[in-house]
């Protein structure tokens, strides 16, 4: 199950004509999928789109009312591949992902949707996960869509303009048969906001007429000679097609006033930062009304050259928004312009920053930069270069020096940290080794306390990323994948790999039984039992099936094993490849389906032992090395009881789980006595209470006399 | 506030804390008063545990509909234009002074306690950086600043961080809604409504009552109260016969500014065995007194703590004892938050090793054991595990508590012979330096701060310990030799490899070649 769960949120998915819909960006898209006939949907979760993915799963009686078939792809590959029941039959079908990662992914079945063209419109949903709060490398999706010829939109951040844009997009791909990728920006995906809404429709052509009546078109096909007939198609039929279509729809807006010597284009997802640019330069109001022409590229792929030209032929300067590089929209304007022989400058990575998230900072920046070049008279006299120039800047004490990096890390309780706790350890026994590492919570490993890891090749690719590394050598090398990255591909990309090329290395698969960095969703080795999916398939059943010998199982909390076994593959003289599942279920996940379910156990008397962890600050002497072997949040530092020492005492505070892994740490690494469970007693039965009077006699006599014995030399 | 205005709100907050619900009621409260309400975040990764942020902007419906038209809201905050910024952490506060939202225009919310952060807890020293430099920027940079601790709040009212923000933002005034109305969206979303209306009103209560200045300051007073140990030349009356005459000659011998801390000493000292190596105690440390000329005894201020630290060293009787004691008991009970009269079982994790076995022993024994394999390994069959021992049952509190009985024997042991020898060394090194250097002295009982731990902790420490006093002869040719030996000591204690130790030994200045 999920990280988070929609089950109320869906029922805004029924909403109907003429309603207003107030939600989440990634619900309003699924609400226009709805609205839109769509036949079939699939994907692959990762933030910003796995809250699609959420919602859809969550909302599964909806769209088997309307008979849409819904799909948790195996990958991104799996889910683009899907749109191929478009290329033959009128069916309308959506895909979803993480981009560039998931696009890079999905390139292969792209490219042939692509080539192939389709019948029913494919509409592919990618979240563009740039800028800040992004997790992977910074590119953008803009040159997928050129190399594959996919038309790209990139609607204005309201709810309004995004679910308008899903509509039109499906069209767009039936009028020019061709797949049409809709990008959303981080924020854009998690806005939250309204739109008024349409019923939801049901497909006429249903996809068992599909299957019951199946349709070959051998020219349909990426195989010579069609292969070559289809790039002649996009150029002749297929672009020519698109460009009448967004001419008629009108998908890019002419907004702003007229007239005057500038303009602005912007990417639509750009949109609303520029207006707030220009309302704080005092060139808009709130509502977008401002005296300079912006011509908003909904549509980033094609370009309308003879909307272009219009827009610039009057002009002697237009300043171009383009976020991410190399900036391909400004060149093609640059090209259209040039081939029209038209006069106007085309500013844009010459005043804005080459790298990096356009906010509204670096827009306010740009913005009134290029109107002091090209139209000072525009600029409301405060914001003119010579009073920029005169104003003197206010030292502000700069608190950065204190303020402390917090970069992201394992949660509270989290299974996958005595991972590297333990890896930690067997270093200090038999050196240092080369980390692989793949995507997934699990790569938190190479930050603080732990600093484990070499490289990260992408999803599944871990124990691929180290493969290479294979000599006569005194040192193995470790690869780490998690469950996700291993039924993603790296069941074949890395273990059939390492089985094939008789590799010698170990891998550890961390099985926390979900895919947890993209909250949380099911997977086919989940041990929850899911009433629509396939779940209960042991990972270590597929590894033994693609012939891995030497084999183990751990339990992650069990450190001192973890250590062993680790140690063991590391230094056997058994050659081949050496796979350790490492398991234990995902904390968030067990939190958020024990707690409730404890809470109401105690609320109905029931006897019920909670476990939490603590430290003795008579005991610490505050060297945290139990700290840098584990790094949970909830375990922390507070200021020394004893006034001799100097340094701060490790505590645990009251958000520990209880799992363990401080204790075990303090167990492996021989570390200091001061750790103890306890485990408080609720609703506590007749043994115990009886147990617990003896003890507290017995003991609370011994602790007496001694207290008198102590009074003896008290000082006060 | 104007009741027309386009409100600009921030939340700085860590993955976690309930930011993205704080923002919901945000937004629910403005679409509740009439208001257009968006917000964004960008939670990704950093929900586990790192910095994020969350900004929600409202505008008024009837400035819309009088427009005819919908606003162009923003997706993040900019700099200069943000009216409130929400910050669960205090350092938070001082991200988003950092990412210039906070301005002249902010009234700034923020709690002071801290969620430290793993650069600063991973530090063998004290990493923790002092908010003092975020509160007074803030203040300076900011329309208004609301502090209150609101970790605190949410604990005495078994609420969330979140519903103790949302109060303190219907109590700052800085939103034209009422009271009723924040109240009123908690109970439209109907969960856990009672604790978050607790933690509500906390928050609400916290800033409206309290002035900022003297809250701050009231947190620092409290600091430093229970920091130092108060004490008076009448503490010789409290003291029960069998210490008193301690209490009279560290009165008498030692001098008034370094009274307090010897007496912190000696009692620590006298707990740890008995009266009588308390007496050692003061006798050791009466020899600094000629030595230190300072006004404000700062040498036998230093060998005082340290001394008393170095003396009471771990070991299993000590562990034993500390682990046993009634106060301990109620202390357990207290952090782990057990609810009184509740059952509450402590399993320690223990693991003692031949090592330890042996610092029990007398020496030569101790010396017999630790050099033949045989015996080692003989023992290594019961020890050297990973134990996990019920204090709180008879089994394990019982075998805890012989041990703890022990203390008599405790000048017999191994461990005791091989402290105070080192004590006495390291008290001669301290001697001989003070007659040319006292600060260097100083600084040489200072040392001791390296030595913590158990285990291969405390052999590391040790190990560093060894290592500067080493370097003594070079630290004393350096331009400030107490400064330099200070620095070593904080290097030493910045992380565990020793990288930064070894960047500091060769940053000294090289020992001149001998003319």
């Amino acid at each position: 199950m999920a990280e988070r769960s929609f089950s109320n949120e869906v029922k805004k998915l029924r909403v109907g004509s003429g309603e207003t819909f107030h939600g989440e960006g990634i619900l309003a898209v699924t609400k226009a999928l709805l609205q839109s006939g769509v036949s079939y949907v699939g994907g692959y979760q990762g933030a910003p789109i796995s809250h699609l993915m959420d919602v859809l799963a969550d909302a599964q009686d909806i769209l088997e009312e309307l008979d849409i078939h819904f799909e948790a792809s195996a990958s991104e590959a799996s889910a683009a591949a899907m749109l191929a029941a478009s290329v033959n039959y009128p069916l309308r079908g959506a895909v979803t992902w993480k981009s560039t990662v998931g696009t890079n992914v999905a390139s292969d079945a792209l490219a042939s949707v692509a080539s192939s063209g389709v019948k029913g419109g494919c509409l592919v949903i990618v979240g563009e996960d740039y800028g800040e709060g992004s997790s992977i490398m910074q590119e953008r999706t803009h040159p997928f869509a050129m190399k594959s010829q996919m038309w790209l939109l990139d609607p204005r951040p309201n709810l309004e303009s995004i679910t308008e844009m899903v509509e039109r997009g499906f069209e767009l791909s039936e009028a020019s048969n061709t797949p049409v990728m809709l990008e959303l920006r981080i924020r854009a995906c998690h806005v939250h906001g309204s739109f008024v809404a349409k019923d939801n429709i049901q497909p006429t052509f249903k996809l068992r007429d599909a299957m019951e009546n199946p349709e070959r078109d051998c020219s349909r096909v990426v195989l010579p000679p069609s292969n070559f007939v289809h790039e002649v198609e996009k150029i002749e039929q297929r672009w020519p097609a698109a460009i009448e279509y967004l001419k008629q729809a009108q998908l890019n807006e002419m907004l702003g006033g007229s007239g005057g010597r500038v303009g602005f284009i912007v990417q639509g997802g750009l949109y609303n930062t520029l207006i707030r640019a220009l309302e704080l330069l005092g060139l808009s109001n709130s509502f977008g009304d401002t005296p300079l022409p912006i011509y908003c590229l909904n549509v980033t792929y094609p370009m309308i050259d003879d909307e272009v030209i219009e827009f610039c032929q009057d002009k002697e300067a237009v300043l171009m928004i383009e976020e991410g590089q190399p900036e391909y929209i400004e060149q093609a304007i640059n090209t259209i312009l040039k081939n029209a022989d038209l006069p106007c400058k085309v500013v844009g990575k010459s005043i804005f920053p080459r790298a990096g998230e356009y906010t509204g900072k670096v827009l306010q920046d740009g913005v009134k930069a290029f109107l002091q070049e090209n139209d000072p008279n525009r600029l409301p006299a405060k914001h003119s270069k010579s009073a920029s120039l005169k104003k003197a800047t206010i030292p502000v004490k700069t608190v950065s020096p204190t303020v402390p990096a917090r970069p992201s890390g394992f949660c509270t309780g989290c299974p996958e940290r005595p991972v590297f706790s333990a890896m930690k350890l067997v270093q200090k026994e038999i050196g240092k080794f080369h980390v692989s590492c793949d995507i997934g919570c699990h790569l938190f490993s190479i930050l603080p306390p732990f600093d484990i890891g070499n490289t990260t090749m992408g999803y599944g690719l871990g124990w691929a990323g180290s493969s290479a590394l294979q000599a006569d050598s005194r040192q193995r090398t470790v690869s780490v994948m998690g469950d996700g990255g291993f039924w993603h591909n790296g069941l074949t990309s890395g273990v059939g790999n390492a089985v094939f090329n008789r590799n010698d290395n170990v891998l550890v698969i961390v099985d926390n039984g979900y895919s947890a960095a993209t909250g949380g969703q099911d997977l086919l080795s989940s041990t929850a039992t899911n009433a629509r999916r396939n779940t209960n398939n042991p990972i270590a059943r597929a590894v033994k099936g693609l012939g891995v010998k030497w084999l183990k199982e751990v339990n992650t909390y069990d450190i001192s094993r973890m250590k062993r076994v680790l140690t063991d593959a590391m230094t056997t003289k058994v050659k081949g490849p050496k796979v350790i599942v490492a398991q234990s279920e995902c904390m968030l996940n067990r939190q958020r389906r024990e707690k409730p379910l404890r809470r109401k156990a105690i609320q109905a008397g029931q006897r019920v032992v909670r476990s939490r962890f603590g430290v003795d600050e008579d005991t610490c002497t505050g060297d945290h090395a139990c700290i840098r072997l584990s790094g949970c949040p909830s375990l922390t530092l507070k200021d020394n009881p004893d006034p001799l020492r100097e340094d701060p005492v490790a505590h645990v505070n009251n958000d520990c789980v209880g799992c363990g892994v401080c204790g075990g740490n303090a167990h492996a690494a021989v570390l200091c006595p001061s750790f103890y469970r306890a485990d408080l007693v609720y609703n506590p039965n007749r043994w115990d209470l009886w147990w617990q009077r003896l003890r507290g006699r017995v003991i609370g006599y011994l602790q007496q006399r001694r207290d008198r014995q102590r009074a003896r030399y008290a000082f006060d | 506030m104007a009741s027309d205005q386009h409100l600009k709100i921030a939340i700085s907050a860590l993955g976690g804390q309930g930011g993205g619900v704080l923002a919901g009621w945000i937004v629910e409260l403005g679409q509740l008063c009439g208001y257009i309400a968006q917000s964004t975040s960008v939670p990704g990764v950093a929900q586990r545990t790192g910095a994020t942020v969350y900004y929600i902007e409202l505008f008024p419906e009837k400035r819309a509909e009088a427009a005819g038209k919908a606003p162009v809201l923003a997706l993040m905050p900019v700099p200069g234009d943000v009216d409130i910024v929400l910050a669960s952490e205090v350092m938070e506060a001082g991200r988003a002074l950092e990412r210039g939202i906070v301005t002249d225009r902010t009234t700034l919310i923020a709690s002071t306690h801290r969620v430290y952060a793993i650069g600063e807890k991973i530090k063998m020293g004290d990493g923790r950086q002092d908010p003092a430099d975020v509160l007074e920027a803030a203040t300076a940079a900011a329309k208004k600043v609301l502090l209150a601790d609101m970790d605190a709040c949410a604990a005495a009212s078994g609420s969330i961080i979140s519903s103790v923000l949302f109060g303190a933002l219907a109590g700052s005034g800085a939103l034209p809604f009422e009271r009723a109305q924040f109240e009123q969206v908690i109970r439209n979303l109907g969960r856990a409504v009672e604790s978050n209306l607790a933690g509500f009103a906390a928050g609400f209560e916290a800033v409206s009552e309290t002035d900022v200045q003297a809250s701050a300051a009231g947190d620092a007073a409290d600091a430093d109260d229970s920091a130092a140990a108060s004490f008076s030349a009448a503490q010789a009356a409290k003291a029960a016969p069998a210490v008193r005459p301690l209490v009279e000659r560290l009165l008498a011998d030692i001098p008034a500014p370094a009274q307090e801390m010897a007496y912190t000493g000696l009692k620590k000292v006298v707990d740890h065995t008995d009266p009588r190596y308390g007496r050692l105690y003061l006798e050791r440390l009466t020899r600094f007194v000629s030595l230190d000329q300072s006004q404000e005894s700062e040498l036998v201020t230093a060998v005082a703590r340290y001394l008393a630290l170095a003396m009471a060293f771990e070991d299993t009787i000590r562990v034993a004892d500390l682990k046993t004691r009634a106060s301990r008991f109620a202390r357990f009970r207290k952090d782990v938050v057990a609810e009184p009269e509740q059952i509450v079982q402590v399993y320690e994790y223990m693991h003692p090793r031949v090592e330890e076995f042996c610092d029990l022993m007398p020496p030569i024994a101790a010396r017999a054991v630790l050099r033949s394999t045989w015996a080692r390994r003989a023992l290594g069959l019961v020890l050297g595990k990973g134990r996990r021992i019920p204090t709180t049952t008879l089994r394990g509190y019982l075998p805890l508590y012989a041990l703890s009985s022990l203390k008599f024997w405790r000048r017999f042991t191994f461990k005791y012979q091989q402290e105070n020898q080192r004590i006495e060394k390291w008290l001669t090194l301290i001697a001989d330096t003070a007659g040319k250097d006292a600060a260097l002295a100083a600084e040489i009982a200072g040392l001791q701060r390296l030595i913590k731990g158990y285990g291969d902790t405390h052999a590391r420490g040790l190990g560093n310990y060894h290592r500067l006093l080493e370097l003594l002869q070079q630290v004393e040719t350096q331009p400030d030799p107490a400064l330099a030996m200070r620095s070593l000591k904080l290097a030493a204690l910045e992380d565990e490899e020793g990288a930064a130790l070894q960047r500091a030994i060769e940053a000294l200045t090289p020992v001149p070649k001998a003319a």
